[in-house]
């Protein structure tokens, strides 16, 4: 795995290295550097102004909206910080992520595995079903889930009442980005292993599934962060003991909306995981869609 | 080729005998090669590849028509009923529904909004993301870095980052209106989102600075499949950066930009999150989408029949417009030197 892993993250760099050397003279460095500059600050500003917003008091963000903070206090980030409210929303936003990335990723693999590698006659139907399922809004799906998950199958307010829709309609994206991931493995491969004895099953368990790590990582992290930012489902489904992070915020902002620096304290901290954990995979995730869009 | 036949025949003789474990895995395995030895396959062998693909495929299609197909498919029965949501479906109204959404402005409204998103949000996002990608694709001290940054809006939440713009836009008290005073820029005085006139484009900015990061991230993406040969190629003819840029880098990356250009527009379509924290759909409907007004209908209102009606053509639309959009646009990557990727579409 760590091998694919290089060898798909190596392999375009000396590419991009060398052409630029050639045909990016023109625009000078610093000119690019002083857009790139500018696009970040723009990008980063609102974070950045929110983030500090915390470290403010709401006398000082009246007086002068755009200053920094002047003396920094710490009681907002304290106060949602030792908010049980926040650890309770933070907690089922985990919860309900992880539920949803492991159904995601377990369900998509496999059935990007026959759609990619094996060869029957309603391959290209059942793959079109899914790719039509990216149309699919939730907001068509709202009502009837809604009945569906709490009355037929109790399971409203529940995590993997919430997390059963959301790994549904993550699918279609999931399939879309496994299928050709996983199509360009080589055929050698599956040759050998077919010559040392191997069952598909068995290439699937033994081959396949190690050297797809870097794919079901990108559609993981989609699933997981998707999952984490979720609105629409959770507002429906979720009573208040119940909320997620994103519901947390939007409560908290309208129901405090004269404390400016409370709410800019409480997103901030909301922002982090998703923000941090993103980060972390971002390189794998741009591989991942790498694949995905060149197709 | 010769090897092939004699396999597949060799495959075909145990299963008719008495089907041994091990020739029958062979035969199986064989079959995994696209169009190799199908037609041969022996009745036990073709068997167990269906059963195969059944196990693999079944969790993820059962999930799917669970809880997206079915409630979409209820959402059509509903909505040719009169219901508040309690007890049975009994008030047939057939088409009536629809009829009455059609002819309700406030979803005419809508629907226009989600139409200007689509079109404001590709014209602004193609140019500007295409430039920023074409800017950040060279050998500089911290790109990765760089492209990073650009990507965090993408990541936030919409609902995070529109309560964060929400109280950046507050008239006189927000971040932008203190920059707008410091350097004497004249800021509307119901503020950006209240002021029914510039609402939307309000949004559009907003939308703009989340999902800017994903283009940009795509097309650089894309720029790593541009072959270095034909850069090297165009050096030897004596091109310039911007002819290059313009004949090779562009046309190879149109695949690219034809795929995202799509996963936007189906985005703006749907439109909800981020409308419903900066304006709820106001000031008086202007920021209104289709799924606004849905969602409106069906908590606020408690009518899920209009809701489902709007639900529907709110996805009827996108399917027209997705169909169009392949047979018109997308139909051009297909490749007919590569069979598989073919196949794909």
């Amino acid at each position: 795995m760590s091998a694919s892993t290089l060898t798909r993250t190596s392999a375009p760099a000396p590419q991009t290295l060398r052409h630029s050397k050639k045909f990016d003279l023109k625009p000078s460095t610093a000119v690019v550097y002083f857009i790139s500059l500018v696009v970040v600050a723009l990008t980063l500003g609102p974070v950045v102004y929110g983030v500090l917003g915390g470290f403010r008091t709401n006398a000082q963000i009246a007086e002068n909206p755009a200053a920094l903070p002047r003396p920094w206090v710490l009681f907002n980030y304290t106060g949602v910080l030792t908010n049980p409210d926040f650890w309770r929303y933070a907690l089922n936003s985990t919860g309900i992520a992880v539920i949803t990335t492991a159904l995601v990723v377990v369900c998509g693999i496999m059935a990007a595995y026959p759609l990619a590698r094996y060869d029957f006659k309603y391959r290209e139907g059942v793959f079109m079903v899914f790719v039509v399922g990216l149309l699919f809004p939730a907001s068509v799906a709202i009502i009837p889930l809604f009945i569906l998950i709490t009355q037929n199958f109790h399971l409203g307010n529940t995590w993997i009442g919430i997390a059963l829709p959301q790994a549904a309609f993550a699918l279609p994206t999931t399939v879309v980005i496994l299928r050709p991931f996983l199509q360009a493995l080589p055929q050698e491969l599956e040759e050998a292993a077919q010559l040392d004895g191997a069952s598909r099953i068995g290439f699937f368990w033994r081959i396949l599934l190690p050297l797809s790590g870097p794919g079901m990582v990108t559609v993981g992290v989609l699933a997981f962060v998707g999952s984490w930012n979720a609105y629409l489902l959770p507002l429906l489904l979720l009573g208040p003991q119940n909320k997620t992070l994103p519901l947390g915020v939007a409560d908290f902002s309208s129901e405090h909306g004269s404390d400016t620096a409370g709410v800019f304290a409480f997103t901030s901290l909301a922002m982090i995981p998703a923000l941090v954990f993103f980060l972390a995979m971002q390189k794998r995730i741009v591989n991942g869609l790498q694949g995905a869009v060149k197709g | 080729m010769t090897d092939d036949v004699t396999t597949a025949a060799v495959a075909a003789s145990p299963a008719t005998s008495s089907g041994p474990a091990g020739p029958a895995t062979r035969a199986s395995a064989r079959g995994a090669g696209p169009a190799l030895g199908g037609r041969r396959r022996s009745g036990a062998a073709a068997w167990r590849k269906r059963a195969e693909i059944t196990f693999f495929v079944a969790p993820a299609l059962v999930l799917f028509f669970m809880f997206v197909v079915w409630p979409i498919v209820t959402a059509v029965q509903i909505s040719m009923f009169k219901w508040k949501g309690i007890g049975p479906l009994v008030d047939f109204v057939g088409l009536q529904n629809y009829v009455s959404v059609l002819k309700n402005t406030l979803f005419t409204d809508a629907l226009t909004h989600n139409l200007i998103i689509v079109v404001v949000s590709i014209a602004v996002q193609l140019p500007l993301g295409l430039g920023i990608a074409l800017l950040l694709n060279r050998k500089m001290w911290g790109q990765g870095l760089l492209r990073t940054l650009i990507f965090v809006p993408y990541v936030l939440s919409e609902v995070v980052a529109g309560v964060v713009w929400r109280q950046l836009l507050v008239p006189d008290y927000g971040g932008i209106d203190a920059i707008a005073r410091a350097l004497h820029i004249p800021t509307p005085q119901q503020g950006f989102l209240g002021t029914p006139d510039i609402a939307l484009w309000t949004v559009l900015f907003v939308l703009t600075w989340k999902y800017l990061g994903l283009a940009v991230i795509l097309f650089l993406a894309g720029l790593q499949g541009v072959p270095e040969d034909l850069y090297e190629a165009a050096q030897l003819d004596g091109a310039s950066w911007w002819q290059v840029q313009r004949k090779i880098t562009v046309p190879l990356l149109g695949p690219t930009l034809r795929t995202w250009a799509f996963l936007s527009m189906i985005g703006s379509l749907q439109v909800f999150d981020m409308v419903w924290i900066l304006t709820g759909g106001g000031p008086v409907g202007r920021t209104s989408t289709m799924a606004t007004f849905l969602i409106y209908q069906g908590t606020k209102s408690q009518a899920f029949g209009i809701a489902s009606a709007a639900s529907v053509i709110l996805f009827v639309i996108a399917l027209v417009l997705a169909v169009l959009y392949q047979q018109l646009i997308l139909r051009r990557d297909t490749h007919p030197d590569q069979p598989r990727r073919k196949a794909k579409r």
